[in-house]
């Protein structure tokens, strides 16, 4: 019982710490606002407080923004690993976001006029590279940490190849995809915040529901189906559900690699196994690193700034070794 | 109540199960034996529905297993096989917990009930001291009895172990037979086991079938169905078989392998 809420209490930390955390990078860029002033204008009526502008239509929605992909991605790496029983599973190295950068991509390039297709296009883009990786890494007994890696390497191989392709034939309309392909939360604004919303909600609302049954195929295949459920069915559904909270961010903002690997792995490190305690925490916790992520590359080298999603691949990429040559897996 | 009628079990063209019928009453222990690759735990997934039967029938209480879903055979029974693994930082009572998960929809919570059932089959395996345990942390036997215990949460009237002993040290494996046992007699618990040895089988059984390349062999109590000749033309084994009037089980004695 002890163990329970200490965890409770950890999470819980945690989403405070987001909060806070997300009211100081409000305030952080170049027109520095302090903590006062930034509750003062989100809690007042009036509309012409000085820092009405830059708090409601640039920087909020960009914190918003981070927040909320940050817990998708996070999510999303979390219902893989425990799918696939495997914790070096994520929309990454799965190939499932580029699989949906691929249809993205696709849109933006060759068919600008259709931009209100691009979420759909996205999840289906990540269903059939998930579909893929699933085939090739699929054996009698379930899935090896290695043939995932293998199987994602391949996926992540072709669409690279298909992204090389299309930024060459369309090169002329490259330059407004570059942003976007390197995970950008630049200049984002309203749009794109509102347009995640309400997706993300549903899936968080999804993934919620989802805990028991998530806590259960972790017992294995065989416990799992000789307690009543059906593994199969569980599987494809909350495959199906990480695939779409990811396709989405990528949607969204494009390509953030090891948000979903890293943060799962740091939330069992602190709150255990348990999806009661582990998928919660895994939201805040995402949610918190991918707004570092973003403040950090918009303020460490201002007035250069840095893409959330290039900061994350250099800080992500030597905790991935790390992870390697501990053998967590 | 439990009935296997010729069922044929297929794996990649070949019959692993062919054409197998054997009957288990209520209250009884049956222990399936039979060599390596004999195709008996096979035959026990089949039975429990984890792995699929591409001829005959299995009947449980007269109703065809095929015709209820995934829930209600789980409140029938539950399988067991030799080896689980809990995630590393499971508790004993949670994993017991997870046992009455077959008994709620999938927004219920555990009740109060509930919870008295789990505490009430930890007590029965003998494993109140150890609820706040890991189960990784405990030792083979320990952890085998928190798995049927989970099992026993689920409150079937079948209990299907899949070679439960295999990975234990002698004391563990009495300790696990004996607990089987005590559950068959207490509450009595219908059980179903497969088993390597056939001293453990003989000792505990009060009916053996003998399987061989996926077809039965014999079937009968431990004293119709060890004798030197099944040992012989089963296990290539000469044997001896002694029978002590003091206790209604015979005895045997591996000798030599026939050459």
């Amino acid at each position: 019982m002890n163990s329970k809420s200490r965890s409770r209490t950890i999470v819980f930390t945690t989403f405070l710490f987001m909060i806070a955390a997300g009211i100081i990078a409000v305030g952080l860029g170049s027109v520095h606002i302090s903590v006062p002033e930034i509750l003062k204008t989100i809690f007042s009526t009036s509309t012409t407080d000085q820092y009405y502008t830059i708090i409601w239509d640039i920087r909020l929605p960009r914190v918003l923004l981070a927040l909320i992909i940050g817990a998708n991605i996070a999510i999303s790496g979390a219902l893989l690993q425990a799918v696939m029983g495997n914790p070096l599973a994520d929309p990454g190295l799965t190939g499932v976001t580029s699989g949906a950068a691929v249809c993205v991509l696709l849109i933006m390039l060759a068919a600008p006029e259709y931009t209100q297709f691009i979420p759909i296009a996205a999840f289906a883009g990540g269903v059939l590279a998930a579909t893929i990786v699933y085939s090739l890494a699929w054996r009698r007994n379930g899935i090896s940490p290695i043939t995932i890696i293998l199987s994602g390497v391949a996926v992540n191989a072709l669409c690279g190849g298909v992204i090389g392709y299309l930024s060459i034939i369309y090169s002329d309309r490259l330059p407004s995809a570059v942003q976007w392909l390197n995970g950008s939360l630049a200049a984002k604004g309203n749009n794109a915040l509102f347009m995640v919303l309400p997706y993300a909600v549903v899936g968080w609302i999804l993934s919620f529901f989802a805990i028991r049954k998530v806590n259960i195929i972790r017992l294995g295949d065989q416990v799992a189906s000789n307690l009543g459920e059906n593994v199969n069915r569980i599987r494809i559904v909350l495959s199906l559900l990480a695939v779409f909270l990811a396709a989405i961010s990528v949607a969204a903002i494009g390509m953030i690699g090891f948000v979903g690997l890293i943060v799962p792995h740091m939330a069992r490190l602190l709150v255990g196994s348990d999806y009661k305690y582990m998928m919660p925490m895994s939201m805040a916790l995402g949610a918190l690193v991918l707004l570092l992520a973003d403040t950090g590359g918009r303020t460490l080298f201002a007035p250069l700034e840095i893409p959330a999603g290039i900061l994350m691949a250099v800080v992500g990429g030597p905790y991935f070794l790390y992870l390697m040559r501990r053998r967590t897996f | 109540m439990f009935r296997v009628n010729s069922v044929s079990v297929r794996y990649e063209q070949k019959n692993v199960v062919s054409d197998f019928s054997f009957h288990v009453d209520k209250g009884e222990i049956v222990s399936v034996i039979g060599p390596n690759g004999s195709g008996k735990s096979t035959l026990l997934k089949a039975m429990a529905r984890n792995i699929p039967y591409h001829m005959g029938s299995v009947e449980f209480d007269g109703t065809d297993l095929k015709s209820m879903n995934s829930k209600q055979v789980a409140r029938k029974m539950c399988m067991l096989s030799q080896r689980n693994e809990a995630p590393s930082d499971m508790t004993v009572i949670d994993l017991v917990s997870y046992g009455r998960y077959p008994h709620k929809k999938w927004f219920e919570k555990l009740n109060s009930e509930d919870m008295e059932i789990v505490h009430w089959v930890l007590e029965k395996t003998h494993l109140s001291l150890y609820k706040d345990r890991k189960v990784s942390s405990l030792s083979g036997g320990e952890s085998q009895r928190a798995w049927i215990a989970m099992a026993l949460a689920q409150k079937p009237k079948v209990l299907l172990l899949d070679e439960p002993t295999t990975y234990l040290d002698i004391s563990h494996q009495h300790e696990v037979l004996e607990l089987v046992r005590e559950l068959n007699r207490d509450m009595e618990m219908t059980i179903i086991m497969v088993l390597h040895d056939l001293n453990q089988a003989s000792f505990y059984s009060d009916r053996i079938v003998v399987v061989q390349a996926g077809e039965k062999v014999m079937a009968g109590t431990p004293n119709e169905v060890m004798t030197r000749d099944m040992i012989r033309h089963v296990y290539r084994m000469d044997a001896e078989i002694q029978h002590i009037p003091s206790e209604q089980k015979p005895r045997i004695h591996l000798l030599s392998t026939v050459r």
